[in-house]
C-alpha cells in the first residue's frame, strides 16, 4: 500500500480546527477583552478589578485554599494508593467506594456538606448530643470564617481526592514489584520503601497530579456557593458576578485573564521543580 | 493482604480502611436523606441517621418545579453533544497519534497538554459574546460545544492509547485480505476499540453533566441542571436544594459505576 502522507493530517484537522476556534482563540479574545477601555487599549478593567471591594479577599481566599487543600489531597491519596495496594480481598470494592466522587459535581459536592454543615445540621446534631452546643448554630456566615473556610476546604478534600488516587494508582501499577521486593531483601522497612522507591519512581504521576488539581483549585466556585453564597469570595466566583449581576464582561475577563496567569505560573513552576531527568524516566 | 502484619496493626489498617469509606459514603447518605425526607427531616431537631418521614413525594415535587424538567433535559442534550463531539473529533485525532509518525505530531500533542494549564471553564466568558452573534448562546448546543473542550483533550489521549493497544498487523492482515483502510479500521480496529471508546465517551457524558460555571455563564432561560441550580440557589429552600444536589449525583455515580473497569486505563492514561 503506497502510503499516503496527508492521512494523520487529516485525522487530526478537525480537532487543531476546533480547539484553535473554542480555545486559542478564547484565550485570545479573553486577553482583548480585558484590555479593551473606552477608546482603545488600557487598563481600566484592571483598575477596576484590583479597587474592587471583594478582590483582595478572593484573591487571598482562593490562594489560602489551594494552598491547605491540594497538599492535603496528595497526601490522603498517596495513603489511600498505599493501603489499596496492601489489600488482598476485597481491593476493588474499597477502590471503587474511594473513588465514588470522581464522578460528582462540585455544586452536589458543596450540596452534600450543606446537610452536614447547616445550622440543623448533622454536624451541629452530633455536637448537641456530646453536649457541646446548646441549640442549631449557623456555621456558614461571615462570622464564622474560620469554620466556613474549613467546612468548603473538606468538601473540596471530600471530592476531588478521588481523581489523585486515580493516577496515582494508575502510576504505582507501572512500578515493577521487583523493586519493592529487593528493598525489602535488603532490609528496608515499609516507610523506607515508601521513602526511597515508590515515592520517586512515582514522581511523574504526582507532577500531573498536582498541575491538573492546582489549576483546578484556582478556579474553585461551585462547592464554595453552595456552602457560602458570597460570604466567601473567590476569584471565579467574582468573575461570575462581575458577568452575570454586574453586566460588565470587560472586569470579568479581567478577572479570568489573572486565573489564567496564576494557573500558568503553577504549571511552569511545576514543571520547573519536579522535573524528572532523562535517565531516571520509568 | 500482607501477611507480615500483626493482628493489631490489622485491626489499625482495617479501621483506617472503614474510616475512609465512610467518609466517602457518609455524605452521600446524609444528602439523599435530606432528599428524601422533604422540609419536614431538614428541620428536623437534633438529626437521626433515618428522618421521621421519608418518601418518594418530596423527590417528586422537586422534579415537578418549574424548570427542573426543562433543565435536566437541557443537561442531557448537552451531554450528549458533547459525547458526539468530543468522539467523532477526539478519535481520530488519537488514531493518527496512535498510527503514523509525521511531523507535527509533537506539535499537536502540545496544543492537547497545553489546554491542562489553563482554567478551561473561564473562556466561557468571551464565548458568550460571541455566541450571542452566532445565535448558540442560551442553547444546550452551545453549552456542548464550551464542554467539548473540556472532553476532547481527554478523548485524544484516551483514544491514542487505547488504538496503541490494538496491533497494527491485525490491520495489515485485513489489507492483504482485499479491505480498504476505512474498510479495515471499521472491521477490525473498531469492535477491539468498542469498550474502551464507550468508556470514553461516559468520562465525556460525566464531565459536561458536572460542569457549572462555563454552563450558568452561557445560559439564561434554557439552563442546565448544574446552571438551573446554582442560579436559584439562594431563593430555594434547603429541601429542593438537596434534591437537585442527588439529582446530579446519581447519574453520574451510576455510570461511572458502569464502567469502574475502564476507569484506571481511562483516567491514568490522561492524567499522566
Amino acid at each position: 500500500m503506497a502510503p499516503k502522507p496527508w492521512v494523520p493530517y487529516l485525522l487530526i484537522a478537525p480537532a487543531v480546527l476546533f480547539l484553535g476556534a473554542l480555545f486559542l482563540l478564547p484565550l485570545v479574545q479573553t486577553l482583548v477583552l480585558s484590555l479593551q477601555g473606552e477608546g482603545g487599549l488600557s487598563f481600566a478593567n484592571y483598575a477596576r478589578m484590583l479597587g474592587d471591594l471583594n478582590f483582595a479577599d478572593a484573591l487571598r481566599n482562593t490562594f489560602l485554599l489551594t494552598l491547605v487543600v491540594v497538599p492535603v489531597q496528595i497526601a490522603l491519596a498517596l495513603l489511600m494508593a498505599t493501603m489499596i495496594a496492601r489489600i488482598g480481598a476485597g481491593r476493588d470494592l474499597v477502590l471503587w467506594v474511594w473513588v465514588i466522587p470522581l464522578a460528582i459535581s462540585d455544586l452536589a459536592a458543596g450540596l452534600a456538606w450543606l446537610a452536614i454543615l447547616q445550622s440543623t445540621g448533622y454536624l451541629n446534631s452530633v455536637l448537641f448530643a456530646l453536649g457541646l452546643l446548646d441549640g442549631p448554630t449557623p456555621w456558614l456566615t461571615q462570622e464564622t470564617p474560620v469554620v466556613l473556610f474549613i467546612g468548603i476546604a473538606l468538601a473540596e478534600i471530600w471530592r476531588a481526592t478521588a481523581i489523585v488516587l486515580v493516577i496515582l494508582v494508575a502510576g504505582m501499577q507501572l512500578i515493577p514489584k521487583e523493586f519493592g521486593e529487593a528493598a525489602e531483601v535488603f532490609g528496608a522497612s515499609p516507610w523506607q520503601r515508601f521513602r526511597r522507591v515508590t515515592l520517586p519512581l512515582l514522581k511523574p504521576s504526582i507532577q500531573s497530579a498536582l498541575i491538573l488539581r492546582t489549576v483546578l483549585a484556582f478556579e474553585v466556585f461551585a462547592v464554595v456557593y453552595a456552602l457560602g453564597g458570597r460570604n466567601f469570595p473567590v476569584l471565579v466566583g467574582e468573575a461570575y458576578v462581575w458577568q452575570g449581576e454586574n453586566q460588565n464582561t470587560g472586569v470579568a475577563a479581567a478577572y479570568a485573564a489573572l486565573i489564567m496567569l496564576i494557573s500558568m505560573l503553577a504549571t511552569f513552576v511545576y514543571l520547573r521543580v519536579l522535573r524528572t531527568p532523562r535517565e531516571q524516566m520509568a | 493482604m500482607n501477611p507480615a502484619m500483626t493482628p493489631v496493626r490489622r485491626l489499625l489498617f482495617w479501621t483506617l480502611v472503614a474510616v475512609l469509606l465512610l467518609w466517602v459514603l457518609l455524605p452521600i447518605w446524609l444528602v439523599a436523606m435530606g432528599a428524601f425526607g422533604g422540609r419536614a427531616a431538614v428541620f428536623q431537631w437534633p438529626k437521626s441517621l433515618l428522618p421521621a418521614s421519608l418518601s418518594f413525594d418530596h423527590m417528586a415535587a422537586f422534579l415537578a418545579v418549574e424548570g427542573v424538567a426543562n433543565a435536566f433535559l437541557n443537561s442531557v442534550i448537552a451531554a450528549a453533544v458533547t459525547v458526539v463531539l468530543s468522539v467523532a473529533l477526539g478519535a481520530p485525532a488519537g488514531y493518527a497519534l496512535a498510527r503514523y509518525a509525521f511531523r507535527g505530531a509533537d506539535a499537536f500533542k502540545l496544543l492537547v497538554l497545553l489546554t491542562r494549564a489553563f482554567p478551561l471553564a473561564i473562556l466561557a466568558l468571551p464565548l458568550a459574546v460571541g455566541f450571542i452573534r452566532i445565535g448558540l448562546y442560551d442553547s444546550p448546543f452551545g453549552v456542548a460545544l464550551m464542554h467539548t473542550v473540556l472532553a476532547l483533550p481527554f478523548a485524544v489521549l484516551v483514544t491514542q492509547s487505547l488504538f496503541m493497544g490494538i496491533p497494527r498487523e491485525l490491520e495489515e492482515a485485513a489489507w492483504v485480505f482485499g479491505c480498504s483502510p476505512v474498510q479495515a479500521f471499521f472491521r477490525v480496529v473498531m469492535p477491539l476499540a468498542l469498550p474502551g471508546l464507550a468508556a470514553t465517551a461516559i468520562f465525556a457524558f460525566v464531565i459536561s453533566w458536572n460542569e457549572v460555571f462555563a454552563a450558568s455563564v452561557l445560559t439564561v432561560r434554557e439552563r442546565t441542571l448544574t446552571a438551573y441550580l446554582l442560579a436559584v440557589l439562594s431563593e430555594s429552600p434547603l429541601h429542593t436544594r438537596f434534591a437537585g444536589g442527588l439529582l446530579l449525583i446519581l447519574p453520574s455515580v451510576l455510570f461511572v459505576f458502569a464502567v469502574r473497569k475502564w476507569l484506571f486505563t481511562v483516567w491514568g492514561i490522561s492524567g499522566r
